[in-house]
């Protein structure tokens, strides 16, 4: 048993025990859990670099990252065969600056291959167990992340959220996990699934966490071009008295879980409490959001994953001309839902079919775009479920792919419209946690990680600890 | 003559610049002098598509790109945006290039050409970005080589594609428009355009209003008049057996100099084109005045200025102007203090033509050198074909100057009494000629003179020697009769 678990518990024991035995202690952790939870493990040289630590907002505090960020030396996978033994030359940014600031890289966590699900089931690694049930899906695409962090693993970890990647793990691992606004974020060195919509997010076990990962990794970097000149301070406390709340009616729709259902409600109403005002607001385009989302992610995919062709690194298929190689490579090095998504989104992108499809669901996004707008001229902040339901079985949806994609109903706008979100845990149904999602307004993680940290002084779901620890 | 251009040619082409004069690729830091390198040695996680690297935009090559944009009189758009173009193939280390569809840089421009029957205009579509694909490298040639070596150290160097519209009616014209705007891209100093492979061009082309066939891989201007004469000949070949031309891809053999069938429209990529999502559309309109003020002077600007300000040939002002190198040569020799139009008759015609005949550059020949002989034939010490001695010495020899060749070859004018000494001989010794011209026959003088001149190697004037014979014949006469 552990007796840490947020970044201050962490640190107090690093002062007293030294940050290679807190390293030491994730390694052990993670082997007795044993929830399939890291693809890699960086053990040599997050001990020696834990033993050399000095200094920085996260001085020895290790950190778990998701196997789609780029780490100069360690086996970056995205849980897919055809990334095999790729070792990146170089360091995302985010991971550059968790270095600077004395973090200590535990390992690379398992995911959907190419972020691509809603359950870390479809990893060529093989699928995550969720801490709270093992045989539930920890959620997706950031399942390792949040099974690591929600199993005592690790205090910290990095996701990547491109339709609710962060979020919803977040929710079904009862842990904090924020999709910053685009832009906030450099996605230099994130392997890109769809570049529009994605952004690298902090996933913590407190809001306090979650907010401190935020500001280490968050501002302008000159290497992503659609990085944001910004500045974010998350730590100014925010005056609940008068705060305007609006519930979009659209989030609580067809196949919502009733217990879900009341558990954002009841958080609602703990806003309420705190001094906040609320009023139910309409959102008219979510009903489309899931298909644009899809079709915009599917052709942005199909693009961003050609260059996998086994030429230069990963797996290689040696057959024939170059173009026999390429697409044996490809067919053994890719599973069964990044072929589906590659298939349809070139479908999407191809003469005849990209005005149909393509231009459609960019016409679409503009229009939940602006529902956003509107909804924060008047409101600071959204509130709705973060998932319908909580974890579902492992093997229970895999079968059916739309149903998976059905799940990301309330996350996938939030991505679409580009804002901030994040989910905190607002109660259980049947032993499993269930997610809050706060909504803010672009650029304004401020508030939402404020009121998200007041909810959570004001409950006790985040001391929860599978088990019953 | 009227051109009547019989068979309808109808030719347009797209030609890349690469825009090599600056020291960073399009999308990375990475440096562009690889041309002597080791393959692979210009890369980074970006230009190699490593996954997670991003591309950022290099301004400079944009700016460049617009200041070819205003050179050409195209409009400049106000926001640009790149998108990307799918394909698979080994020396594309993305699966896609980073080029433009809509919103390129510059659009609807124009230049005036030399055409086959007076001025031809020809319009300018689009002038868009893209990066350069890497290098493929076979063993000995591409049909026999067993593997392929791939060198991406020219992965992500910037590119310009210059599209125009039809407008060109022949494959004279169609070199000529690209010796133009190899012209302008020279002045520009955006681009070594000598430098292997920094101009390639695909031509389109049709006759007598049918479908229009491809041809790429054309590397030189030569070539692209040769590969649109082989697809005339052609195109008209397939119509003579009363088939139509199928609009089609096709491929320039160089060595064979033909063009042969690549794909044909049924087989046409589908290159899903959609925006590049790492890249954000920004606003150029603001830096178009600022560039438009730096702009340098232009071929035909100074081709006008040459004739206005110096008085000289327009022939020759357009032969100096076709060079910003032999231009510039001219104006540094005239500032040095040699004469106009001895100066643009001899750079121009002469000095050009000696090169050309070698295959050689301006830069193979020394200011000092050509100031030295333009001012020993305006002192009249040399002839003119003197001149062209030294000249053709100075190119064909190493370390020679132009005293040593004079005085070596003992090419300086003979003047005065040994003129006179040797008209003298000349008369003495060419008995039956004074004969010849005493009974009236006046081509026997011209053959005193060239024995004179045979005995000078031309170092006489004629002119002089022509008046010293008739004098010495008088004097002669005049002697008899006294």
């Amino acid at each position: 048993m552990i007796t840490w678990q947020s970044v201050p518990e962490t640190k107090r024991f690093i002062e007293t025990e030294g940050a290679a035995e807190a390293v030491h202690r994730c390694f052990e952790r993670i082997k007795q859990n044993d929830f399939n939870s890291f693809i890699t493990l960086n053990i040599e040289d997050a001990l020696s670099v834990a033993e050399h630590a000095s200094g920085g907002r996260l001085c020895g505090v290790p950190i778990a990252i998701k196997d789609n960020i780029s780490t100069h030396g360690i086996q970056t996978t995205c849980a897919s065969k055809i990334l095999t033994g790729y070792i990146p030359p170089y360091n995302a940014t985010v991971i550059e600056r968790l270095e600077r600031e004395g973090a200590v890289i535990i390992g690379k966590t398992n995911m959907d291959e190419f972020a691509m699900g809603t359950s870390t089931e479809t990893s060529y690694y093989g699928a995550v167990e969720n801490p709270w049930n093992g045989r539930c899906v920890p959620g997706g695409s950031s399942g390792g992340s949040a099974a690591a962090l929600a199993g005592g693993e690790v205090p910290l970890a990095l996701g990547s959220d491109t339709g609710g990647s962060v979020r919803c793990p977040a929710s079904f691992c009862g842990v904090v996990g924020l999709k910053p606004t685009y832009g906030a974020v450099s996605r230099y060195g994130l392997i890109s699934y769809a570049n529009s919509l994605e952004q690298i997010g902090p996933m913590a076990t407190t809001v306090a966490d979650a907010a401190l990962l935020f500001n280490v990794v968050a501002g302008y970097d000159k290497r992503d071009s659609t990085s944001v000149k910004k500045q974010f301070d998350t730590t100014e406390p925010l005056d609940m008295k008068g705060m305007k709340i609006g519930v979009p009616g659209e989030y609580f729709g067809e196949g919502m879980n009733s217990v879900v259902e009341k558990a954002v409600w009841n958080a609602v109403y703990s806003f309420e409490d705190l001094g906040a005002e609320y009023k139910e607001v309409s959102m008219p385009h979510t009903k489309y959001s899931l298909a644009a989302y899809y079709i915009i992610a599917m052709s942005e995919a199909s693009s961003n994953l050609a260059r996998f062709d086994g030429l230069r690194y990963g797996h290689h298929a040696e057959e024939g001309d170059c173009h026999t190689s390429f697409s044996k490579t490809r067919a053994e090095g890719f599973g069964d839902e990044v072929k589906r998504r590659i298939l349809l989104g070139s479908y999407a992108l191809s003469a005849g079919y990209h005005d149909k499809y393509y231009l459609k669901a960019l016409k679409v996004r503009t229009l939940v775009k602006k529902d956003f707008e509107s909804a924060f001229k008047t409101y600071d902040m959204l509130l709705a479920p973060t998932m319908p339901y909580p974890a579902f079985k492992l093997g229970e949806k895999i079968k059916d792919p739309l149903s998976l994609y059905l799940a990301d109903v309330n996350t996938v706008p939030i991505n679409l419209a580009g804002v901030p979100a994040v989910s905190v845990p607002c109660g259980f149904e049947n032993k499993l946690p269930v997610g809050l999602q706060l909504i803010g307004d672009f650029f304004d993680e401020k508030t939402i990680l404020q009121a998200a940290h007041k909810f959570e002084n004001s409950t006790d779901f985040h001391n929860r600890r599978p088990g019953g620890e | 003559m009227a051109y009547e251009n019989k068979d309808q040619v109808k030719i347009g082409l797209e030609i890349h610049i690469q825009l090599n004069k600056l020291n960073t690729k399009m999308f990375c830091g990475c440096r562009t002098d690889y041309q002597s390198d080791e393959p692979n040695t210009h890369t980074c996680p970006i230009c190699l598509g490593l996954p997670g690297a991003l591309p950022v935009v290099n301004k400079k090559a944009v700016e460049c790109a617009i200041k070819v944009g205003l050179a050409l009189n195209c409009k400049i758009s106000e926001y640009t945006q790149f998108y990307r173009k799918n394909y698979y193939y080994p020396d594309l280390p993305k699966g896609f290039q980073i080029t433009q569809y809509d919103y390129p840089i510059a659009h609807d421009g124009s230049i005036i050409i030399e055409g086959e029957d007076g001025e031809r205009c020809v319009r300018i579509n689009r002038a868009h970005m893209e990066e350069d694909p890497g290098r493929l490298v076979h063993e000995g040639s591409i049909e026999h080589s067993k593997y392929t070596l791939v060198d991406y150290n020219r992965s992500g160097v910037a590119l310009l594609e210059v599209v125009t519209e039809p407008d060109l009616q022949s494959p004279k014209e169609a070199r000529r428009f690209l010796d133009k705007l190899r012209n302008i891209i020279e002045y520009l100093d955006v681009s070594d355009v000598n430098l292997e492979g920094a101009v390639r061009v695909d031509a389109n082309i049709s006759i007598m209003g049918g479908q229009r066939s491809e041809t790429k891989n054309i590397s030189s201007h030569k070539a692209s008049e040769k590969a649109l004469l082989y697809e005339i000949v052609r195109q008209k070949n397939v119509l003579r057996r009363g088939k139509t031309v199928v609009q089609e891809t096709r491929h320039f053999d160089e060595a064979r100099e033909i063009t042969v069938s690549l794909r044909t429209k049924e087989e046409a990529h589908d290159y899903r084109y959609f925006p590049e999502p790492d890249l954000v559309p920004f606003r150029i309109a603001d830096l178009a005045p600022m560039i438009k003020e730096t702009l340098p002077e232009l071929p035909d600007a100074q081709r006008e200025r040459f004739i206005a300000q110096y008085g000289i040939q327009e022939e020759h002002a357009k032969t100096l102007t076709a060079e910003l190198k032999l231009a510039t040569f001219f104006e540094e020799v005239l500032f040095k203090g040699a004469d106009v139009m001895l100066a643009s008759t001899w750079i121009a015609d002469l000095l050009k033509g000696e090169l050309n005949y070698r295959g050689k550059t301006i830069d193979s020949f020394s200011k000092t050198d050509l100031l030295e002989i333009l001012s020993l034939l305006e002192k009249n010490k040399i002839t003119e074909k003197s001149g062209i001695e030294i000249v053709r010495t100075l190119l064909d020899t190493q370390n020679q100057s132009v005293s040593r060749i004079v005085k070596g070859k003992g090419l300086l004018r003979i003047e005065g009494d040994e003129v006179t000494e040797m008209v003298k001989q000349a008369v003495e010794g060419n008995k039956d000629a004074v004969a010849d011209y005493k009974n009236g026959k006046n081509e026997a003088l011209n053959f005193i003179v060239g024995a004179v001149m045979k005995k000078t190697r031309g170092r006489a004037d004629p002119k002089k020697v022509r008046e010293l014979i008739i004098q010495q014949l008088h004097t002669t006469q005049a002697g008899i009769n006294s």
